[in-house]
């Protein structure tokens, strides 16, 4: 009988070798004349193991990782012999994989099939569940979908929170020859990766989504902005629709139905500005990335001046849960207003970094400390910074809070797209707020002033400050120019760049040279 | 052995073409142009801002925009180091270090022979197994000295 070796695809995975390490087991496997189908999968996302080597044996999965090509001598040799998945005698071995605790203890609802099929094979996407959402979408009407939507409490993933739904209603309500779905694709937050991940992973998932919200709001095409440093996402997601449309899940009749919806996957090419919403439809349609002002709203007005829906990977990947298993089975998990899961990242220097899909509500501290074991190095934890490189940095002692919209927003901070950065005792929190005014000033578009001039202006005021030329007088310039930033810049960029600087600031004075405690920006 | 065709007007707009249906087309347009010269010269501009109906300055504007575009081809290699938190947080920013003294060139510029690129990138999202690079389209994780040293040594800096 053949057996089944699971392999990751995922660039995680094959940055740390799996490339090779599928080649040697090919190999390997051929010369020792034993029967097995190699299929690389998704990431498990226990990233610390890959390459993470799957054996199935009767339905269950052994797991053994981190696996170089060396180790595959061993495996291979154990198998020939005929050995059984779980009695292969490795320092390698880990057991079943779903009995990994970092596994074990997740809620995986977004990510429930990624690592688990081969991610380009319609088939395998089927028999776990795929297509389910779209069936249910195709017998409601259109209001129906959008109040599922509405009714699971989903909020934008790609950090602002918006609800979802609503976002939706106002797109079906528009009037217009010709509407879009845009995905936006563009992860550029450091930290993350799980959009990555998803569309590498299971990228049905996500072209599912987009189909129902195409049919939701009569959207006719839609659009994957992905950033150009992701081409093995590429290569999966046009993998995927070329599926897709072959087997009539996309095109001019979807299923057969009446709605028809056309996909596409468009590169972006490194401006991280463009994953502002704005920045990005003036990208898509072939302009500099400069952000517009709103209002008016993409939602009336957004690609090509028609009423778009632009929604991060991870929102649009959660609706075909939401429409196949229905709203309240999302809604049910969560605290207060953020509903559902979140595909947490946990990365930097973690000892055990990875993709951690939560209900809303464990804290921080649970997240960096119990499930990714403190850091790589193993010294303390001085600080960790959350929602990329625009989010605060929280000190051990904001540990109690828990991961929520509100929460954090009320401690200065924000959840983001869920990126978790870990640094230990031997990061400087002054060079982190210099190169937070660093990024922004690399990255700005230009467009607004407090932006454009503003980093560079905080990027010379942290060089005088490191260097000691009047700190005190300084370091209030600092404060109040975070402040005009934060208040008059045109979008999150700018905006945002004031919760690294001043979370810094106010958290780790000694860093400055400075003992005291500073106000925050005010409100 | 140059990796690319010297730039010429004709594939220009064969490439144009190939793309001038598409909705926004101008994006799709400058990467293949660039994949196929290695850069987006000058003299490609005013070809493609007439054939695409648009003025020399949006077309100018938009490709020095991107970080992605440049106007000369890369060294015959290009080695990407991500310097985003992630990586700052696993010692990203000593390997940068290390490649400049090993090669002689400041992040963001060639070896005078043409062989290395150096730059930096903003995150591969690879942020678990950091620090992470890129050399010659390939990602790679966990970088360390000793990677680092294969890396160059494949090179030939």
């Amino acid at each position: 009988m053949t057996k089944r070796i699971f392999i990751p695809r995922d660039a995680a995975a094959v940055a740390c070798g799996a490339d090779d390490v599928a080649k040697r087991f090919a190999l390997l496997a051929e010369q020792a004349k034993i029967d097995v189908e190699i299929v690389r999968n998704g990431s498990r996302g226990m990233l610390w193991l890959e390459p993470l080597v799957e054996i199935e044996d009767q339905g269950k999965r052994y797991a053994f990782g981190p696996i170089a090509p060396a180790d595959v001598d061993g495996l291979v040799a154990e198998l020939s012999q005929g050995a059984a998945a779980a009695g292969i005698k490795t320092s390698k071995a880990l057991g079943l994989t779903e009995e990994i605790p970092f596994f074990k203890r997740q809620t995986r609802l977004t990510f429930a099939r990624c690592g688990i099929t081969d991610p380009v094979s319609l088939a395998d996407y089927k028999a776990h569940g795929g297509y389910e959402g779209l069936a249910k979408a195709l017998a409601l009407e259109p209001s129906g979908i959008i109040d599922e939507v509405k009714k699971s409490g989903l909020r934008g993933r790609g950090g602002a929170g918006f609800p979802t739904g609503i976002k939706w209603q106002t797109v079906h309500d528009a009037r217009a020859d010709q509407k879009y779905i845009v995905c936006n694709a563009d992860e550029g937050d450091s930290g993350t990766f799980a959009d990555r991940m998803i569309m590498e992973g299971d990228p049905f998932v996500l072209i599912e989504g987009m189909t129902i919200a195409g049919i939701a709001v009569g959207a006719t095409r839609g659009y994957i902005y992905l950033r150009s440093e992701y081409p093995h996402a590429a290569t999966a997601l046009n993998e995927a629709i070329d599926a897709a449309k072959a087997a009539g899940y996309l095109g001019q009749t979807v299923c057969g139905s009446s709605h028809a919806f056309e996909l596409e996957v468009r590169l972006g090419a490194g401006a991280y500005v463009c994953g502002e919403e704005t920045s990005l439809l003036e990208s898509l349609e072939g302009k500099r990335g400069l952000v517009r002002a709103k209002p008016p709203l993409p939602a009336h007005e957004g690609l090509f001046g028609k009423p778009t829906i632009i929604n991060n990977v991870l929102s649009l990947a959660a609706v075909p849960f939401i429409l196949a298993e229905g709203a309240q089975a999302y809604a049910d998990f969560g605290m207060g207003r953020s509903r559902g899961t979140m595909p947490i990242q946990l990365a930097g220097n973690i000892k055990q970094g990875g993709l951690f899909e939560v209900a809303f509500g464990i804290t921080l501290g649970e997240l960096v400390e119990d499930v990714g074991g403190g850091t790589a190095s193993g010294r303390p934890i001085k600080a960790v910074q959350v929602g990329g490189p625009l989010g605060a940095y929280f000190p051990q002692d904001l540990f109690d809070t828990p991961f929520d919209y509100e929460a954090f927003t009320a401690r200065d901070g924000l959840i983001g797209h869920g990126g978790i950065v870990v640094f230990d005792h031997t990061v400087d929190m002054a060079r982190q707020a210099r190169f937070a005014f660093d990024f922004c000033a690399i990255e700005s578009c230009g467009k607004c002033t407090p932006c454009r001039i503003g980093a560079i202006r905080g990027r010379e005021t942290m060089d005088k400050i490191m260097g000691g030329q009047d700190r005190d007088k300084n370091l209030d310039l600092v404060a109040d120019l975070c402040n005009t930033m934060k208040f008059g810049s045109l979008c999150a960029l700018g905006g945002f760049t004031p919760y690294p600087v001043m979370s810094a600031l106010t958290h780790f004075p000694d860093d400055f040279g400075r003992a005291r405690k500073l106000p925050a920006a005010a409100e | 052995m140059p990796r690319h065709d010297a730039w010429n007007e004709s594939e220009t707009l064969a490439i144009v073409s190939r793309h001038a249906h598409r909705e926004g087309p101008l994006l799709p347009i400058l990467h293949e142009v660039q994949e196929t010269f290695g850069c987006v010269p000058e003299a490609a501009v005013p070809v493609i801002a007439q054939a695409l109906n648009l003025s020399r300055a949006e077309v100018h504007g938009c490709v020095t925009f991107y970080h992605d575009f440049r106007d000369a081809p890369a060294g015959h290699y290009v080695l990407k180091v991500c310097r985003a938190e992630a990586c700052q947080a696993m010692g990203c920013e000593s390997l940068v270090k290390k490649a400049e003294d090993r090669i002689g060139v400041a992040c963001g510029e060639t070896t005078p022979d043409g062989r290395v690129t150096l730059e930096a990138v903003y995150c591969l999202g690879l942020c678990a197994t950091a620090p992470s690079a890129m050399f010659d389209g390939r990602l790679i994780g966990r970088l360390d000295v000793e990677k680092l040293e294969a890396i160059l040594g494949e090179a030939g800096a």
